[in-house]
Formats: C-alpha cells, structure tokens, sequence
C-alpha cells in the first residue's frame, strides 16, 4: 500500500513538474535566449553580420595642387583623383586641369567604374567616360586603362580613349615616392599623351602630343598633408607644338613649383 | 550608474589617495553583487599598482554596465568606451564549478556586446553579434549564463565593430576549484592594450587607402646609405631591388604602430607606471594578458627570469624564459621569484618598437628600475616569404620571382601531414624543419581516426586537462584521415603571396627575437602539465591558408574574405586536425571561439592547449580540436582590423 502512495506522490511530482515548465521557460525567456539555437539553421534575419568586410569607403586626393611660378606665366594646376565604393567595386573620378589667366586648358575630367583584375595583385581595370572640359571646345571620350602598383612600387596608369570619328587617344601616367627620410618625399612624375588624329580646334595633332614631367620633393607634415617644392618640365611635340606656336603659346616650359599633396 | 569624474578618476592619477581608493573599490561592489578581492589580490591592492585601482568583481553574478566615458592617456582628453566607470574593464574573478551570471547593460547609443575569451560555454553564451545573439541594443540589458568548468587566466572584450580599441576589454581570472596547483604568494593580472586617440574608424580607414600609414620605419635613401656601409653595396642594392620587386616592405612588421598609439599596461601609460608590490624571495605571479587590438608583445623583466607555467588558462610544464612574445588575446603565466630588495621593470615593447608598455615590481611604492633601450625593429626576410634555405641564392639570380605564382603546397607538405605527430614527436619536428628540401612522399601515412564505435566520445564537452582527467579514446579503432584542402592557391587581388615552402618555425621565437642574448619562450617550449583528455587520432584534417594584400588592406583565409566564403562545418564528437598555412609576411593570432586546439608542436599526449595561436609569416601550423560543443563559432584572426576586413570564419559544430 505504501508503494502505491509512492508511486502516485512520484506521479504527481512529474505532472506538476512538466505543468511548471512552461511556467519557467517562460521565466527563463526574460532573462536568457529562448533556448540552444540549432547552429545548423540560419541565424534569425534580424541578427548582424558578425564582421563587414565589405564596407564602402571614399577618398580623394591631390597630387598636383600647385602653382607653377616661373614660367612665362603662372599656371594654377590642380591634379586630382578619387574613388567611393567596396573592396571590388568602385567608382573613380579623376579630375586635372591648368588655369592661366581664367583660361581653363587640359581640362581632362573622368569617371570609371574601377574593379581588381584577377590573378594580378596590384591593378585594377577601369572603364568609363572623359570629358574634355575647359576652356576650348568639348571633348567626349569612352576609356579604358589600367591603373595600379607596378613592381619596385611605380604607380602607373596607362589609359586608352576612343571618340566619335574614328578618334583613339592614349595617356601613360607614372610616378614613383621615393622616401628620402620617414616624410620627406622626392617624387618624380611623368604624363604623356598621344592621339590618332589631329583635333586642330583644340590645338592637337597626331601622335605625342606632350608631356608633362616633374620632380617633386615633399615633407609629410602628416600622412594626409605635405607641402611640396619642384621642378616641372613640359612640351608639346609634332604638330601639337606647331598649333601651339601659331598660338602664340610656348611650346617648352619650364617652372619652379610650389603646392600640396593633401588626401582624405 | 557613476558621475563622469568618478569613471576618470581610475586612470588619470598613478598617485591615489587610500581614501579614494577605498571609494572606487566601493563603487566597484555598487550595485553589483560581487565582494571585493581575495587575500592573493588584497595584497597587491597595498600598493598603487592598477591591482589597486581597477575593481577586482567576485563572487557569481555580476553587473556591467557598458558606457562612454571620459579619458586622458596621452595627455589629450578623449572619449574612451568603458565597462563599470573604467576602461580597461575590471578584473572578474570566477570560481570552477559556479555557474555565474553576468548582466551586461548596454549604455551606449550603439550596440554592444562581452565575448569570453577562451571561455567553454553554450555557443549562445560566447557574445558574438550575429553568431551567438543578435548583440546588446542601446539601453538593453543581456543576461550571461555560464557554467565554469575551466580555471586559469582569460580576458573578455566587446565583439561589436571597434568597442575592443575604445576599452572594452577586461582580465578574466578563474580561480580552480581544487587546491591551486601553482604555489605562488602574490598575483597580478598584467593586461597590455594598445591605445589610439584617434578614431578606430579613422585607423582603419587610413589603412584601407594607404596601409603603410602607420608605418615610420620605412626603408628610405637615407638608410640606404647606411645599409650600404653596413652590408655592402651589392647586398643592399639586390635586397632592395628584391623587396621592391615583390612591391613590399621588410619593415613592414605591423600595421598600426606607436605613430598612434600609447601601450598601456592595467590601463596606465608607460609614465604612470603601474606598480606591483613584492616582499623579496617572494614568488609573484604575473598573469600577462595580451587584451591589445593589433600588437604583438616581447615581454622581459630584466634582472628577472621568469618561469612559464601556464599558457591561454591551461598549465604547462614550467620552463624558465628571459622573454616572451605574446600576440593578441594569448595569456602567459609566469612566477617571478625577485631576490632582492630592489625594484624591477616589467618591459613590453611592441614588434613596431617605438613605444613601450611598462610597469614595475618593486618592494615599495615609488621605486623604479630603469628602462632598457628599444629593441632594433626586427625585419622580416625571405623566410618569411616561404622561400625557406634558398631565398638567398634564388633571390641573387632572379629576385623573388619563384615565389609568385608557385601553387605553393607540394609533396613535401602535403606528406607531413598524415604524420601523426603524436605518436612520433621528433620525426615531426624534423620533417618540419626540413620541409623545403626533403621528399618525405614515401613516408605519408595514414593516421587512424574515430569511427562509430568511439562517437560517444566527444559528443558532450571534455573537460580541461587536470591533476583528476583522464584520457579518453585512446583506444579508439583508426580510419583513413580525409584531407580537406583550398583549391590551387594563386596569387590575386587578395593573396599577394603563396608560400612557396612554408615550413614548421615552432622552434623559432619570431622576427627579432632570435639570437638576441636572452632565453627566448617558442611554442616547442609548450608541453602541457596534464595529459590531453581526447587521446583519439583525428579523422579529418582541414588546411587553411592565411591570406591577405597588405595593399589592399583585404585580409582573408584562402583568398577569400568572411562575406565570400562558406562557413566550415564539423560534426559534433569528430576530432579534426587544422593546418595553417601562413601566406602572408605578418604573424597572425588566429582565435577559434569554443573549442580548445591541442598544438601538435611534438609533445605527444601532452599537447599545450590553446585558443589563440599565433601563425608566423610562411609557417605551417597544425593542432588538433574536438568538436565536443555544438554551435555556431568564430573564428578570426585576433588582430581587429584584419577580423574587420574579412580575416573570419563562422565555424559550424552541428
């Protein structure tokens, strides 16, 4: 008979246990996870992802920002580049340009969409338009180039450009920072720019049409920040030198040069 | 929860008044349900050292309440982010065998949460948004529940965004449950952290678009000149033209360096100098915890060997060091026994050097030893781009060009793996250190693993290795093991080197460390106090290699960033060998949340036990896990701006 009593009294503990359980999950539910998630299911769509690897980030930078003194009339020159976008995908703006005497000339305006060419490390492919803006007649362009990091850290960006009329245009841009001491910067730098006919209104003829060239030397102030003193050299060759004479505008100069490389 | 003045109060001032120590000590057991310190802590807490002034919490359930708050490192007031009033947090002590409860409260504007660190718990437990929980929300309050069935030194920290560099990290002690196996008469937590007044944000950013910002070691004309004295012109002329080929930099050591940041140590800069209190003869023990986000320590008290005897928690053998280089979120023991009655520096210099965390153990306040001189910043060299013994020759006739391109894994590694290295510790050693010559192809072998007769075993969590653990599937019948590995591995946008000859450098200290004059700890020093508690062989082995562009600043395993890559599944109870491949020029600490990894390092069965291993460049690196707890976790190399850009993987137990 006891045993009977012992067994009903373990009855009803079990009953009264499993009717209180839900009672204390749903205790336990205000202070702790409903339960163990299966680890095999996905997480709950209302999670965050545990790292963002793949955040958009923006930059610009100057690398000429200067003002060319000494020749045989001062130029304001503005060189710049930026980007907004992810690891793969970016959107490049590139802008540069010459003001002498409010006249706008070189105005090379570009954007690319910009994106890391498999197998290689260090470049990037680019595809997108130029617009020849300044103070001469417009200039619509389709580009395609490269850009990136050679070997021995040369920065170098070749570009090609085709327009209506059967016109194809190249531009190779290079430069090397050689760290002379932690932030002093020598810098030498080189753009050339060749076109496959001659474009008279805007003063260009076939095949090297100039180059620009540079030595700058720099001192970071900051990483983001140094001012800089050099010594550019430009011409003009073939019939781009011709057109430019006719002009009545110099065909080599060279100027002392003082601006900033500044990026954020 | 405390006025503003209150929270700076823990950090400005190395000088602090009894009485308003006294009063921070009180705030800390505020509200909290929590008793001061322990004899072995009170004692340190005599003296001005961060012992003193960072709260000590005990007991089983504890309160933390997250919070911006104002701080002064530097000089500059900043805002920093803190746990209770104080960043770095306080220091918790728990006990083995309690089952604590941790409230976290949330008063940021973002969201929060605590990871601990090398703790065992429920995956639901280990505080990783989007992983283990959804993360703390502004104003919310998340309630930890943990069974304690470990002992040893850990640490915690946020594992939201940045949190980490701002100062949510904190020294995590659990006191055994059985008698204290280590004799000791003083402790003091060491926590080293690197600090930054700028934005991490910031950091990161600057990184991602020139990531040599932080670095003012460069090679440039000027040390050219004086290469060219030291080495010879040809010699620095080839090496230059070698380095500059491959478009990298041997001074390349660290990302983020002393250009921003201030190392502390508890919290105080090196000025402050935190101070530990001794009685000479006495036998102190330091609990060095690695809680930096991105800096490697080489750690010396010179005057002062001292002796290993636990490693990530887990006691080891005791092996007497001068010095120690310790990665992000490792921990190391050691005792320290001062003789005399004189005052000792505790030295942490950075891998960037340029700065210094330091403190002092001295018999009385105020005492000060000096300071050593900087270490050279160690440079890396072909070996650590995998070249192994032929860098050099292969170098002078085409510069580094076999190491581009090269499919990287060949039979001479591949072969190393099937050994089982448990059962034959010096073979392993020596086919690890001649990897780059030997063809050891004949010698694979198949390594015996778990079959269904063994799958009881390691379906419920092993216990921590201990004086009362046994060993456990030791005999259990052997399978072939299955040898998961990445496709090919080449060079790319995200993988700017594949390790031509990765080689085993357990026996290397690292990069700097190696015949400087001092008795340097390696991880072949590593041999565990206790026998492993999974004596079973692994039946699979998974190879992951470690990847990234400094460049690019996109760090990744086996080329592919968290966002890219699946996730890697284990089955609950399986044992599973993880090789690392290290195919980048950086150590990395690579950290698997959950599960201990036992480091083959030719032990046999007593196998260090670790949850951080820090992956030399062009090493290949292998332990052992048991998947004996089920759950979603992560795993991620510990330096935070690589885990950010993609270094991460979610590991699946299920």
């Amino acid at each position: 008979m006891s045993w009977v009593v012992i067994r009903e009294w373990r009855r009803a503990l079990c009953l009264a246990t499993l009717l209180a359980l839900p009672a204390t999950l749903a205790t336990l539910g205000q202070t702790l996870p409903e339960s163990a998630p299966d680890p095999a299911k996905p997480v709950p769509p209302n999670w965050p992802a545990p790292v963002h690897d793949n955040e958009v980030f923006d930059y610009v930078s100057f690398n000429q920002l200067e003002g060319r003194l000494t020749g045989p009339q001062p130029i304001f020159r503005w060189d710049g580049e930026g980007w907004i976008g992810t690891n793969k995908n970016k959107l490049w703006i590139k802008s540069e340009g010459n003001v002498t005497n409010g006249i706008m000339s070189d105005g090379d305006h570009e954007a690319l969409y910009d994106r890391p060419i498999p197998h290689l490390r260090y470049f990037d492919w680019q595809a997108g338009v130029r617009a020849d803006l300044d103070s001469g007649p417009a200039r619509t362009w389709a580009a395609i180039g490269i850009q990136g990091l050679a070997p021995y850290s040369f920065d170098f960006e070749p570009t090609f450009y085709v327009r209506d009329g059967g016109h194809v245009a190249g531009r190779l841009e290079g430069l090397y920072n050689l760290h002379v001491t932690q932030r002093v910067i020598l810098q030498p730098q080189l753009e050339m720019n060749f076109y496959s006919k001659p474009d008279p209104a805007r003063g260009i003829g076939t095949g090297l049409s100039d180059l620009d060239s540079g030595i700058r030397l720099g001192y970071q102030i900051s990483r983001k920040f140094a001012p800089y003193i050099g010594f550019t050299y430009s011409s003009t060759f073939g019939d781009t030198a011709t057109f430019a004479r006719r002009a009545g505008e110099p065909v080599h100069v060279s100027s002392l040069v003082l601006g900033i490389w500044i990026w954020r | 929860m405390m006025s503003g003045k209150n929270r700076t109060a823990t950090r400005q001032k190395s000088r602090i008044s009894t009485g308003r120590r006294r009063f921070l000590q009180g705030i800390a057991a505020t509200g909290v349900v929590a008793t001061l310190s322990r004899p072995t802590f009170s004692e340190g807490r005599g003296s001005e050292g961060l012992g003193a002034e960072l709260a000590v919490l005990t007991g089983d359930h504890f309160e933390l309440v997250i919070d911006s708050l104002p701080a002064n490192f530097t000089g500059r007031r900043v805002t920093a982010t803190g746990i209770n009033g104080s960043a770095p947090g306080p220091i918790l002590r728990w006990r083995e065998g309690d089952t604590v409860t941790i409230a976290v409260t949330n008063r940021l504007p973002s969201p929060t949460s605590i990871h601990w660190h090398g703790i065992r718990c429920p995956a639901e437990m280990d505080g990783v948004p989007g992983l283990s929980f959804a993360g703390i929300a502004p104003g919310e309050t998340f309630v930890y529940r943990i069974p304690v069935r470990q002992n040893g030194t850990y640490w915690y920290h946020s594992h939201s965004r940045f949190q980490e560099q701002t100062g949510i990290v904190g020294a995590l002690i659990i006191e055994p449950r059985d008698a204290e196996p280590i004799e000791f008469d003083r402790e003091y937590a060491v926590l080293l952290t690197d600090w930054t007044d700028e934005n991490p944000d910031t950091v990161y950013a600057n990184l991602k678009k020139q990531s040599d910002y932080y670095n003012y070691n460069k090679r440039t004309a000027r040390t050219f000149f004086s290469d060219v004295k030291l080495h010879g012109l040809h010699k620095t002329v080839s090496e230059r033209l070698a380095w500059g080929r491959a478009n990298m930099s041997p001074t390349d050591v660290a990302d983020v360096t002393s250009a921003t940041y201030t190392y502390l140590l508890n919290g105080k800069p090196p000025g402050a100098n935190w101070t530990a209190l001794f009685e000479p003869g006495q036998r102190v023990r330091l609990r060095f915890i690695n809680g930096s986000s991105m800096s490697f320590f080489d750690v010396r008290i010179p005057g002062l060997p001292m002796t290993v005897v636990q490693a990530d928690g887990n006691a080891v053998q005791p092996v007497t060091v001068d010095e120690f280089r310790m990665g992000p979120a490792e921990t190391y023991d050691v005792i320290v026994q001062p003789p005399a009655d004189s005052a000792y520096t505790i030295f942490a210099q950075p891998l960037s050097r340029g700065g210094y965390a330091r403190g002092t153990l001295a018999p009385r306040i105020g005492m000060t030893a000096g300071i050593p001189p900087l270490d050279p910043l160690p440079m890396r060299t072909m070996k650590d781009m995998g070249m192994g013994a032929m860098a050099m020759n292969g170098m002078k006739k085409n510069g580094m060009a076999g190491m581009q391109g090269m499919p990287g894994m060949d039979a001479a590694q591949t072969s190393m793996k099937g050994m089982a290295n448990d059962s034959m510790p010096t073979m392993q050693m020596d086919a690890a250190n001649h990897s780059e010559n030997s063809n050891m192809a004949s010698m694979k072998m198949v390594s015996p693993g778990s079959t269904s007769g063994s799958e009881k075993i390691g379906t419920n969590p092993f216990p921590q290795p201990g004086p009362h653990t046994a060993r456990l599937g030791v005999d259990a019948p052997s399978s072939p093991i299955e040898v998961h590995r990445p496709p090919a591995m080449h060079v790319g946008p995200s993988t700017v080197m594949v390790a031509m000859h990765p080689t085993a450098r357990l026996n290397d200290p690292g990069d700097g460390l190696n015949e400087n004059g001092r008795r340097v700890l390696t991880y072949a020093d590593l041999r565990a106090r206790y026998p492993g508690v999974d004596g079973r062989q692994p039946s699979r082995e998974i190879e992951l290699h470690l990847t990234g562009n400094m460049e690019r600043y996109v760090w990744g395993f086996d080329g592919y960033r968290y966002s890219q890559a699946e996730p890697v599944h284990l089955k609950l109870g399986e044992r599973v060998r993880i090789v690392l491949i290290n195919d980048t020029m950086m150590e990395h600490p690579i950290h698997l949340h959950g599960l201990w990894g036992e480091l083959e390092n030719g032990h046999g069965e007593f196998l260090p036990y670790k949850h951080t291993f820090v992956v030399k460049p062009a090493e290949r690196l292998s332990y052992l896990i048991s998947a004996d707890t089920p759950g979603r976790w992560a795993y991620h190399c510990h330096l935070l701006y690589h885990m950010k850009s993609g270094m991460f993987r979610t590991v699946i137990v299920s």
